[in-house]
């Protein structure tokens, strides 16, 4: 039984249930790096997989379904900012509304484009890499790390590379460096002439990017089509790898890989095995819960995470 | 003379901010309904005639304000403490899964005791789930908005895990028509658990009400609950120390008022009203726990005390015309045969809530300049 579970098939499905929580909890990174909270993730990866499919079935290509989903994503991003950092209201309370403004405008769109609230996509993203040889012919290892690795949509390869370079970009450039200052002491930052408001205009964009993205592979890849609140919390656990990630990224890689399995795990044994799945769902909410509380390696955010920045007048 | 009479205009503007934030999100509604191609005027006055026009639609919108009072009260009493109770939905689920319970086990008490202990069931699910936010922000520091949120999903597994373990198995009349799968929901709550719609009233009193009409008597267990906390947060010690810790905690630690305990009672007490959502919905309505997920009554519930300026007047105020959009909405749907689907309101709810933010804040800096220029 336990072969027939943890297979190469299973490692592969685990990458793919792991990659839209790891670009959103990315998002979630850039966001909060740069001090501003984002819990909008769940509806701007709700709407980016609404996009995805809506403009890829009337455009016929599914790559442009993927850039509207990511033009979507930085929309809602450019709301959430001029919401939090122009104005300086709430940002859980304009995270929230963006989230309600997701249902609401995504099931509104559904009835009056297509008419019903699950869409087919019409025409999928290819699979790239190498072709997967037949049982017998090759070695077993060759072909099982073939479908592990090296047989995917292009949208996890470019995963891959979005994390290595946020990784470079967050702790070996002048940019991240400013980015990071500006999210744990932005006096300082400022006084040292780096622009506070532009910083974070650009880290929310880039977050409601990386959260329309994630969206995209959720409908376009995993499912196949669109149905309403089929991110289903996701945002949330992206949410909760962000911070048993401690705000890193290669940190919320690992986190989301970490929830990715029990994801893939929980579908595996939808109704194999009486341990009651509903448990293994709990998981990455009681681990974010537990890093936060637990004195030893405890996570803690970027120190002016949540707070609006104001300039000493006078 | 002159600066001070503007300085009482700003005063003003602040009070009614809801107000605005509600008229411009009625036109936002108003250009996305021209911009479908229909027309605004119409679809307006079908929504307001029908939700608030008779009877009939009172009962329906009072019916849907229930529940938003009650989670409407978990975001404002918490806020007066300062925190942001973000976890109504979670806290919501286990108090009515609780009450569920209670109607569907304790099955051979009568009424007299039965209702009043599921009641307290639902209120106590609600506060129970609330306390580990609480209880961690006090004795940790950890934000309750993260806690909350996950609190909410890790409910949502706990319930589906307990309707699964306590799941009725479908009647003759589902099997008949070939039901075999079907949304896993328990078995109903005892008679006596059940609160009496509010038609058995007014046909009592011999006024003419539909008999189909859902609007319960948790309705005045909701205003009863505004009633409570306005009395707590304004006429008592408590309300007194939970408002002082909402104002400066460090200035209240020093006055003598333990922040900590505070905390914990004001999440505890906040969450009980989450949990009394399950009067309307079991009690007085689907009378089973039936698993959906999240029914966003409790995100609503942020927008309603966001709107009611954390008051709890202005929450029940607001929870009613949260009432009268969602009922008008769903028959505005029906009459434009879904050329307007429903979801319009829930768009329309969410500029609602930016809209109060933003203005609360630019008016709030207006002030604070003038108090400087004064």
């Amino acid at each position: 039984m336990f072969g027939d579970i943890f297979n190469a098939q299973f490692v592969a499905s685990l990458i793919r249930v792991a990659i839209p929580l790891a670009l959103a909890g990315l998002g979630g990174v850039f966001s909060e790096k740069s001090g501003v909270v984002n819990i909008g993730l769940e509806g701007m990866m709700l709407t980016g997989a609404f996009t995805a499919v809506a403009v890829t079935n009337f455009s016929q290509n599914p790559w442009v379904g993927v850039l509207a989903a990511i033009l979507v994503g930085i929309f809602l991003g450019l709301i959430h900012a001029i919401t939090c950092i122009t104005f300086k209201a709430n940002q859980i309370v304009s995270g929230v509304a963006i989230n309600l403004f997701a249902s609401g405008i995504t099931v509104f769109f559904s009835w009056l484009l297509f008419g019903e609230t699950q869409i087919m996509a019409k025409s999928n993203l290819p699979i790239w890499g190498l072709p997967v040889p037949n049982i017998g012919e090759g070695s077993t290892f060759i072909r099982n790390v073939i479908v592990m690795f090296a047989n995917h949509s292009p949208l996890v390869y470019l995963t891959i590379i979005i994390f290595a370079l946020s990784h470079l970009i967050l702790y070996k450039t002048p940019f991240g460096l400013r980015l990071r200052s500006v999210g744990e002491y932005p006096q300082a930052a400022d006084t040292m002439g780096v622009n506070i408001i532009k910083m974070r205009y650009i880290a929310v964009m880039t977050s409601g990017a990386l959260a329309g993205l994630a969206g995209s592979f959720l409908s376009l890849e995993q499912a196949h089509f669109f149905v309403k609140e089929m991110s289903g919390g996701r945002g949330f656990i992206a949410l909760a790898a962000m911070i048993f990630g401690k705000w890193t990224p290669l940190g919320t890689a690992g986190a989301a890989l970490l929830f990715g399995f029990g994801e893939a795990l929980a579908i595996r044994l939808q109704g194999v095995t009486a341990v009651p799945v509903q448990f293994i769902n709990m998981v990455p909410y009681l681990l974010a819960i537990f890093v936060l509380v637990s004195a030893i390696g405890r996570a803690t955010p970027p120190a002016a995470s949540g707070i609006p920045y104001e300039k000493e007048i006078g | 003379m002159k600066s001070i009479k503007k300085f009482d205009y700003y005063i003003l503007l602040e009070k009614i901010t809801p107000l605005i934030a509600v008229i411009f999100a009625l036109l936002v509604g108003a250009i996305v309904i021209m911009l479908i191609g229909e027309d605004p005027v119409f679809v307006y006055k079908t929504l307001f005639s029908n939700a608030i026009g008779n009877r009939d639609g009172w009962g329906n919108v009072l019916f849907r304000a229930t529940p938003l009072i009650f989670t409407g009260l978990t975001v404002a009493f918490a806020f007066r403490c300062g925190l942001f109770n973000i976890g109504g939905e979670g806290q919501m689920y286990i108090g009515t899964f609780l009450a569920t319970w209670v109607g569907f086990t304790f099955t051979n008490l009568p009424a007299f005791i039965l209702i009043p202990l599921c009641i307290f069931a639902a209120a106590a699910g609600g506060a129970l789930w609330a306390a580990v936010p609480g209880i961690l922000k006090a004795k940790t520091g950890v934000h309750e908005v993260i806690v909350t949120i996950m609190m909410n999903w890790i409910a949502a597994s706990l319930t589906f895990f307990l309707v699964l373990k306590f799941r009725a198995t479908p009647n003759e009349a589902m099997v008949a028509a070939g039901v075999k799968q079907m949304i896993p929901h328990t078995s109903e709550i005892a008679e006596a658990a059940r609160l009496p719609r509010l038609y058995n009233i007014f046909k009592f009193l011999n006024i003419d009400f539909p008999s189909y009409n859902q609007v319960n008597v948790s309705f005045f267990i909701a205003i009863a609950a505004a009633v409570l906390a306005y009395y707590i947060l304004w006429k008592t010690n408590l309300g007194y120390e939970i408002r002082a810790v909402g104002y400066s905690p460090l200035a209240a630690e020093y006055g003598g008022i333990s922040v900590g305990k505070n905390i914990i009672l004001a999440m505890m007490i906040s969450g009980a009203f989450a949990g009394l959502v399950g009067t309307n919905e079991v009690m007085g309505f689907k009378y089973r726990w039936r698993q959906e997920l999240f029914t966003g009554l409790g995100f609503n519930g942020i927008a309603v005390a966001l709107l009611g300026k954390n008051h709890p007047l202005g929450v029940v105020l607001s929870a009613i015309l949260f009432g009268i959009l969602n009922y008008g909405g769903a028959i505005v749907n029906i009459y434009t045969e879904g050329r307007i689907p429903r979801e319009l309101i829930m768009v329309l709810q969410a500029v609602i809530v930016i809209f109060v933010v933003i203005s609360d804040e630019v008016v709030k800096r207006l002030i604070r300049q003038r108090r400087k220029v004064v």
